[in-house]
C-alpha cells in the first residue's frame, strides 16, 4: 500500500459522518463575506452600499497575481461594507449583504445535467478558473489558477487529485465523490486539459472504500486517471508528503511542489472548476462537515459561503450543552475559535464541536529527549529542538535548521508524550524567520 | 630516566615555548585600548538591556568615549546619577534627561474585560497573539502571558495574579523599553517619569468605534475626544478612535481624567485628591461593573 516515507501519525479516524448525504443548509438572513479568503492579497471590492446584487454578482475583484475574484453567494442588497471580527477573534474588511429571495445571475447553469464536453483551450480554462474565483478549497485557500501557471522552466507532467481527508472527523470530500463522481472526473478532464498532462492520479486512503470503489468505475469512461488506494496516514493531505505517496518524488527544502512535475489539487476544487468552466458557477456555496461526538444531527452541509458558523451549528442541532471547543477545520490543523457569529469562508472545510472533556490540553512537562516527535514529523525537522530555539529567540539556529519548511500539521504536538506546545512555538519562529529572510532578500536586491 | 620526570620535563619545555609564542603574539598584535572605556563600563548597571540603544553596556561604554559630547546618551537604567559620573571621567558635561519609566497601557483586568475563553496554548504574548484575538473580546489589549515580564532584567514587571495585568514598579523601572519591545500589541510604552513617579496616561490601545471597544471592556477608550476638548495644553490627540497623552507635553493637570466617561484616563501615584464634594471622592470615574452591563 502506498503511502509517504517520512514521519506521519495515525489519530483516531472519528468519521462520524462518513456516508451522510450532502443536506443543503438553510439560507443565511444576513450573508458577510470576507475580502480576504484566500492565500495573497485580499480582493478589492467593486460593489456599493445599497447595490442590488444576485447570486454570482462579483464583489471583490483580484487585486494581483495571487488574489482571487469574490462573488456573491446570495441575492439582496449590500447594507454596508465594513470589518466583521472572524474566527480569530480580529476584525477583518468584509462585505455584509441583506439577503432577499434567491435569485441567480442568468449565466449561471443551475440544472443537474452533466456537461461531458470542453471546447476551451488550456488558456481559456485558466482564465475562467480566475474569473470564477475557485481557490484551493482543501483548506489552503490558494488561487487555483496560479496552480496552474506554473513558472516556464517548470513542465508539469502529472496530475495529483487530493481526495486523501486524512483530517479526522472531516467527511466532506468524502460525501462530495460519493454524489458528485462524474462531476469530478469531468473537472479532473478540465484540469489536466490546462496543464497540459495526459496523466492524473486520484489519491484515495482506503478508510473510504465505497469512493474508491466508486471513483475506479467511472475512471473506466475517461483516459488517463488513476485511483490510487493509500494507507491511512496522517498528514498524508499535504501537498509534498502525497506526491511523496503517489509517485515517489520529494519536493526538495524551499522548491515549488510543481519543481517535481507534479501538479496537485483537491478533489472539491475538481468539482469547483467543472461547476465555473462547464456550468458558469463561480465559487458560491461548499460542502462543510459540522461534526462533533455530542453534536445530535451532525452532517455534510452544502453551505453558502458567508453564512455563519452559528447558522450552520443551528443546522445541525444546535451547540451542545457540554461544549468545550468549536474548531474551524478538522482537530489536526483546524483553529478553534470563540466567536460563533463569524462568517464561513471558502476554506471553512469543517466545525468541529469538542465536548469539554476532549477539548482541554493537558499540562506541559519538560521535554524528556523521547524524540518521538521527530520521528513524527513528515518534514524531517527536529521539533523539540525548534521549540527550545524558538522560545529562546534564536532564530539564526531555527533557520538553519530549516524552520521555514515546516507544513504546521501538527504531529509533533499530537506524538509529545509530555504535552509540549511544539507547534505553537515552531509555527511563530516560521512566521518570524520568514519575515527574517524577506527582510534580508529585499535588502540583497537594493 | 623514570618516564614521569621524563614527561613533567617534557610538558614544561613545551609550556615555555608556548608560553613564548603567545608572548611574542600578544605583544605584536597588542590593542591599544582606552583604559576609561572599563571605567565607564564598571559604573554601568551591567545588566546589557539595549534601552540606550546600543548592544550592550560595554557598547555604550565604547560610545561614551567615541562621542564628543554626551547629549543624547543617556543610560535609562543608571540615570542621570551614572551620566554624571560618566561626565566627570571624560572631562565632559552632563546633560540632564528626564527619568523615564515603562507605563501599561490597559487596563482589562478581570472585572473591566471579562474573559470569553480559556487560552490554553504556549504561554508567550507573542504566540497568543498570532493565533488569535485572546481570550476576551478585545483584540488590541493585555494576553497576560507575561513576554514583559520575562525580558526585564530588571525585575521591575510581574504580573498581578487578581488583575492579570503587568504591574511596573517605578523604583526599580530603568525606562529602557526592553518590555514595550517585547510586547506583541505595543501595549507598554516608555514615558517621561513625573516627579515621585506620577503619570496621567490612557490606559486603552483599543482602536475599535466606541460601542464596540465598550462591549468588550468597561474601562476602554471610547474616542469620544471630551479628554482633548478639556486639555489646554494641546497634549491629547485622539486617532482611530483612541486618545492619546502626549507625556512631554503633559502638565499633569488631570482635567482629563474627571472628563473621562469610562475612566480610561489613569493618574498614578497622585495623592488623594481633597475632598471638596461627594463625588470626588471617587478614585477615577470608573463605573461599577452593574452599571455598564446595562
Amino acid at each position: 500500500m502506498k503511502t509517504f516515507k517520512i514521519g506521519g501519525v495515525h489519530p483516531h479516524e472519528n468519521k462520524l459522518t462518513a456516508g451522510y448525504h450532502i443536506t443543503t443548509a438553510p439560507l443565511p438572513q444576513q450573508a458577510i463575506i470576507l475580502l480576504s479568503q484566500h492565500i495573497g492579497a485580499p480582493a478589492q471590492c467593486v460593489v456599493e452600499k445599497g447595490a442590488h446584487v444576485k447570486v454570482g454578482t462579483l464583489l471583490a475583484q483580484a487585486n494581483g497575481f495571487v488574489s482571487a475574484n469574490i462573488h456573491s453567494p446570495v441575492s439582496g442588497v449590500v447594507s454596508k461594507i465594513d470589518s466583521v471580527v472572524d474566527g480569530s477573534g480580529y476584525a477583518k474588511p468584509a462585505i455584509y449583504i441583506n439577503v432577499e429571495g434567491d435569485e441567480w445571475e442568468d449565466s449561471i447553469d443551475r440544472s443537474n445535467t452533466l456537461v461531458k464536453e470542453c471546447n476551451l483551450d488550456a488558456k481559456a480554462i485558466i482564465d475562467k478558473i480566475a474569473q470564477m474565483g475557485i481557490v484551493g478549497i482543501g483548506g489552503a485557500t490558494f488561487p487555483t489558477q496560479v496552480k496552474l501557471m506554473p513558472p516556464p522552466n517548470m513542465k508539469p507532467e502529472v496530475l495529483i487529485i487530493n481526495a486523501v481527508e486524512c483530517e479526522p472527523y472531516l467527511t466532506n470530500d468524502h460525501a462530495l465523490m460519493l454524489e458528485k463522481a462524474d462531476e469530478i472526473m469531468v473537472g479532473v478532464e478540465i484540469l489536466m486539459k490546462a496543464i497540459h498532462v495526459t496523466k492524473a492520479y486520484i489519491g484515495i486512503e482506503i478508510n473510504k472504500p465505497d469512493a474508491i470503489d466508486l471513483l475506479k468505475e467511472k475512471s473506466l469512461e475517461h483516459q488517463g486517471i488513476e485511483i490510487v488506494p493509500l494507507q491511512c496516514k496522517y498528514p498524508q493531505g499535504g501537498e509534498k508528503q502525497l506526491i511523496d505517496a503517489i509517485i515517489n518524488r520529494q519536493v526538495a527544502s524551499g522548491a515549488l511542489p510543481v519543481s517535481t512535475g507534479a501538479v496537485v489539487q483537491n478533489v472539491a476544487t475538481a468539482y469547483a472548476v467543472y461547476e465555473a468552466v462547464q456550468k458558469n458557477k463561480p465559487l458560491i456555496e461548499r460542502v462543510v462537515t459540522v461534526t462533533g461526538k455530542s453534536l445530535q444531527n451532525p452532517g455534510n452541509f452544502l453551505s453558502r459561503i458567508g453564512a455563519s458558523l452559528s447558522l450552520l451549528i443551528e443546522a445541525a442541532g444546535g451547540l451542545p450543552e457540554d461544549t468545550g471547543k468549536i474548531v474551524l477545520g478538522g482537530p489536526m490543523m483546524g483553529r478553534a475559535t470563540a466567536n460563533i457569529e463569524a462568517p464561513t469562508g471558502k476554506g471553512t472545510s469543517g466545525i468541529l464541536i469538542l465536548t469539554d472533556d476532549e477539548a482541554h490540553r493537558p499540562d506541559a512537562s519538560p521535554c524528556i529527549r523521547c524524540a518521538k516527535c521527530v520521528a513524527a514529523c513528515p518534514m524531517g525537522l527536529e521539533p523539540y529542538l525548534l521549540s527550545k530555539v524558538v522560545a529562546m529567540g534564536n532564530y539564526d539556529v531555527a533557520e538553519s535548521h530549516h524552520i521555514y519548511d515546516c507544513i504546521e500539521c501538527g504531529c509533533c504536538s499530537f506524538s509529545c508524550p509530555a504535552n509540549r506546545p511544539l507547534l505553537d512555538y515552531i509555527r511563530h519562529g516560521k512566521g518570524k524567520v520568514m519575515a527574517i529572510m524577506r527582510a534580508r532578500n529585499a535588502n540583497d536586491k537594493k | 630516566m623514570n618516564i614521569i620526570t621524563l614527561s613533567i620535563i617534557t610538558l614544561a619545555v613545551i609550556g615555555a615555548i608556548a608560553a613564548l609564542i603567545l608572548y611574542a603574539i600578544a605583544q605584536r598584535f597588542k590593542v591599544e585600548e582606552d583604559p576609561r572605556i572599563d571605567q565607564v563600563e564598571s559604573l554601568l548597571p551591567g545588566a546589557n538591556c539595549g534601552g540606550c540603544g546600543k548592544a550592550g553596556c560595554r557598547n555604550f561604554a565604547e560610545s561614551c568615549i567615541k562621542a564628543t559630547s554626551l547629549e543624547g546618551m543617556l543610560c535609562p537604567v543608571g540615570g542621570n546619577a551614572v551620566m554624571k559620573q560618566i561626565a566627570g571621567i571624560l572631562g565632559m558635561e552632563a546633560v540632564e534627561a528626564a527619568p523615564r519609566v515603562a507605563v501599561v497601557r490597559c487596563n482589562g483586568s478581570c472585572d473591566n474585560r471579562p474573559r470569553t475563553n480559556i487560552y490554553e496554548g504556549a504561554s508567550s504574548c507573542a504566540i497568543a497573539h498570532t493565533l488569535y484575538a485572546g481570550n476576551t473580546g478585545c483584540a488590541y489589549g493585555c494576553l497576560g502571558c507575561g513576554d514583559c515580564v520575562s525580558v526585564c532584567s530588571l525585575g521591575a514587571i510581574t504580573i498581578d495574579p487578581k488583575t492579570q495585568l503587568p504591574v511596573v514598579d517605578i523604583d526599580k523601572c530603568g525606562g529602557c523599553g526592553a518590555c514595550a519591545r517585547a510586547c506583541p500589541r505595543n501595549i507598554i510604552e516608555v514615558r517621561k517619569k513625573g516627579v515621585k513617579g506620577r503619570g496621567v496616561y490612557v490606559a486603552c490601545m483599543n482602536k475599535e468605534k466606541g460601542g464596540v471597544a465598550r462591549k468588550a471592556c468597561n474601562t476602554a477608550c471610547i474616542g469620544c475626544s471630551k479628554c482633548a476638548k478639556e486639555c489646554s495644553f494641546d497634549a491629547i490627540t485622539i486617532s482611530n478612535n483612541l486618545s492619546y497623552i502626549d507625556s512631554d507635553k503633559c502638565k499633569m493637570c488631570r482635567k482629563c481624567v474627571d472628563v473621562c466617561p469610562t475612566g480610561a484616563i489613569l493618574a498614578v501615584n497622585f495623592p488623594p485628591k481633597k475632598v471638596t464634594t461627594p463625588a470626588a471622592t471617587e478614585p477615577a470615574t470608573t463605573p461599577t461593573p452593574e452599571e455598564s452591563n446595562k
